[in-house]
């Protein structure tokens, strides 16, 4: 299974992309608030997502699965 | 010419060994992409001219041309240096005790000639069959490794990886000061996938456990990945141009190229302190156009490092970059930038730090993973670095990525801050929240909560204003964008003559 990790620890601050969209690599999937920066989550592969794990304001940790892709 | 029956012997021995191993191996060899030992050789070193020692090692024996191993001394870019290259046609490159004895014979040649040296390596390890002739003893593989941590900042010592590293002799690309791994081919481990399986029970692939892209982008014992062998040649001479022979030399300087083409800083530079932008396109608009060599693109990349030139000067640019985990710092990138520190410092190449970061990352998962010892690493490598250093405070510098970013406690011969500086303990949202976060919460309406946070951010940023850190001295100067380059053009010649004597001790306790 095709996943997007969180590369670092904090908290969701949105979600620019939905379950069902078509990703390429280097589209921001999300944008995470981490010591006080916005922190955009570019996607590292292509392709479709079908589920997305977390919400905003959801607290991630370095390596939790963000999105899976088909 | 008379043709002596004496000469024959000889020009026929020479071929054999100049062919290397048997047919079936270079014929293995080119299926994998890779060239022929004498032909990288031939590639690497100007016009294509070298002079070998020793090709007779092991000749006698019929199946071990030169023992597997090519030494030789030439000219790269007009600079001599010493060269090892193993010859995988030749029992897998494997190391004989000839092959031990012809590295360990190179590396005294260029310690005693004070010439650069360059391991192309390409190898199995050690030849078992032989292990008490090589491995153990007084000149075995040991001394190797021994010789290569003698010799580490006295030359510069680059790995060009074109196969495996195993073993053993995945010491060699640990010890020199750069790695350059071809893509899809290089590969270092302790143990093979095969030995992975039989005495831990994990199954994995070479590529996975210890290949090239592997090692530059996850593990950090790769520094630069290449697509094949012609472009690792010629990165190691790009590499090679900025360093001198040794460490009682200077670094050559070149002609001055003007910067890239761009847009400018103040174009480039958000104000928001909290908006990342690209530092790549703020270095560009810094240094002489297509001079920059990136060293651990792949690896850390919230944290740039990498040689490039300004005014035809080399330098080291330590960098954060806001666009990738928001310029933090963490245990990779402190490793990273120590190493990098280190390296340019050995050789002479001044140091420009250009700051925008939040401060080291916190969370259990760093603190678990001892960020504070690997922090301590980056601090404590540009804290000792002599040669000139210039801190350039481009936005934030918050808490210890002020100090480890060269900050003024530091020495740098200069701090300067673009007008966008913003330099304290913290950002101003952590800084209210953490002293007044007992009387936000005890406001009862929002909106005058909000007024009073909105109150105390203004202050506190009064506080830090940069003008008020000029004023009090702390930095030195304040500097218009567009002004920057110019600005450490001017610097770096001020400093040239920069001497501080090393302190009376034998060497510091390194924090690792």
């Amino acid at each position: 299974m095709k996943t997007l990790l969180s590369t670092m620890a904090g908290t969701v601050f949105t979600v620019n992309k939905a379950v069902g969209e078509e990703v390429v690599t280097g589209d921001v999937v999300l944008v995470l608030e981490s010591m006080k920066m916005e922190i955009p989550v570019e996607s590292d592969q292509s392709g479709k997502i079908t589920q997305v794990h977390v919400n905003e304001g959801d607290f991630v940790n370095e390596g939790d699965t963000l999105v899976t892709f088909e | 010419m008379v043709t002596k029956p004496y000469n024959e012997r000889l020009e026929e021995k020479v071929s054999t060994i100049f062919a290397g191993g048997a047919s079936k191996y270079h014929e293995k060899m080119k299926e994998q992409g890779k060239m022929f030992v004498r032909d990288r050789l031939a590639l690497l070193f100007d016009n294509g001219e070298y002079k070998e020692d020793a090709k007779f090692a092991n000749s006698e024996a019929g199946d071990l041309p030169a023992d597997g191993v090519v030494t030789a001394m030439g000219k790269v870019g007009g600079q001599m240096v010493c060269v090892m290259a193993n010859d995988s046609t030749v029992k897998a490159g494997s190391w004989g005790s000839r092959t031990v004895e012809k590295i360990i014979r190179i590396q005294e040649v260029a310690e005693k000639n004070r010439l650069p040296l360059l391991y192309l390596v390409d190898s199995a390890g050690a030849r078992i069959t032989d292990q008490l002739d090589m491995f153990p003893n007084r000149r075995g593989a040991g001394r190797i490794f021994h010789n290569q941590v003698r010799l580490s900042g006295f030359i510069p010592q680059i790995c060009l990886l074109f196969g495996p590293s195993a073993a053993g002799g995945a010491y060699i690309p640990a010890f020199c000061d750069i790695v350059i791994m071809v893509d899809g081919n290089a590969s270092m481990y302790l143990g093979s996938p095969r030995m992975a399986e039989k005495v831990i029970g994990e199954k994995v692939t070479l590529e996975e456990m210890g290949g090239a892209r592997m090692h530059c982008s996850v593990s950090g014992c790769g520094d630069v990945l290449a697509d094949n062998e012609e472009h690792a040649i010629e990165l190691a001479k790009s590499y090679l141009a900025f360093f001198p022979a040794n460490f009682l030399e200077q670094p050559p300087v070149v002609d001055a190229v003007k910067p890239k083409a761009g847009r400018s800083l103040e174009e480039i530079i958000p104000e928001n302190q909290n908006a990342p932008f690209d530092m790549y396109e703020a270095i560009d608009q810094l240094i002489d156009e297509g001079t920059f060599f990136e060293i651990k693109k792949l690896f850390a990349s919230e944290l740039i490092t990498g040689l490039a030139r300004i005014d035809g000067k080399p330098v080291g640019i330590i960098a954060n970059q806001p666009k990738v985990k928001g310029g933090v710092l963490f245990i990779d990138s402190a490793d990273k930038g120590a190493k990098f520190i280190s390296l340019c410092d050995a050789f002479h190449i001044p140091l420009l730090f250009l700051a925008d970061v939040p401060g080291f990352m916190i969370g259990t998962k760093v603190e678990r993973g001892g960020i504070i010892r690997h922090g301590a690493k980056l601090i404590a490598a540009m804290s000792s670095a002599t040669v000139p250093k210039i801190s350039v405070v481009v936005r934030k510098a918050y808490g210890a990525g002020l100090y480890a970013m060269a900050g003024p406690a530091f020495e740098p011969d200069v701090c300067l801050a673009l007008p966008t500086a913003q330099i304290a303990v913290m950002g101003p949202e952590a800084a209210v929240n953490a002293v007044y976060s007992n009387k936000i919460e005890s406001i009862e309406d929002p909106k005058e909560r909000l007024a009073y946070v909105q109150e105390k951010h203004a202050e506190y940023k009064k506080e830090i204003d940069i003008y008020k850190l000029a004023s009090e001295m702390i930095v030195d100067e304040i500097i218009p964008p567009s002004e920057l380059r110019q600005e450490l053009v001017d610097r770096l010649a001020l400093y040239a003559t920069k001497h501080i004597p090393a302190p009376p001790r034998k060497h510091p306790v390194f924090p690792v």
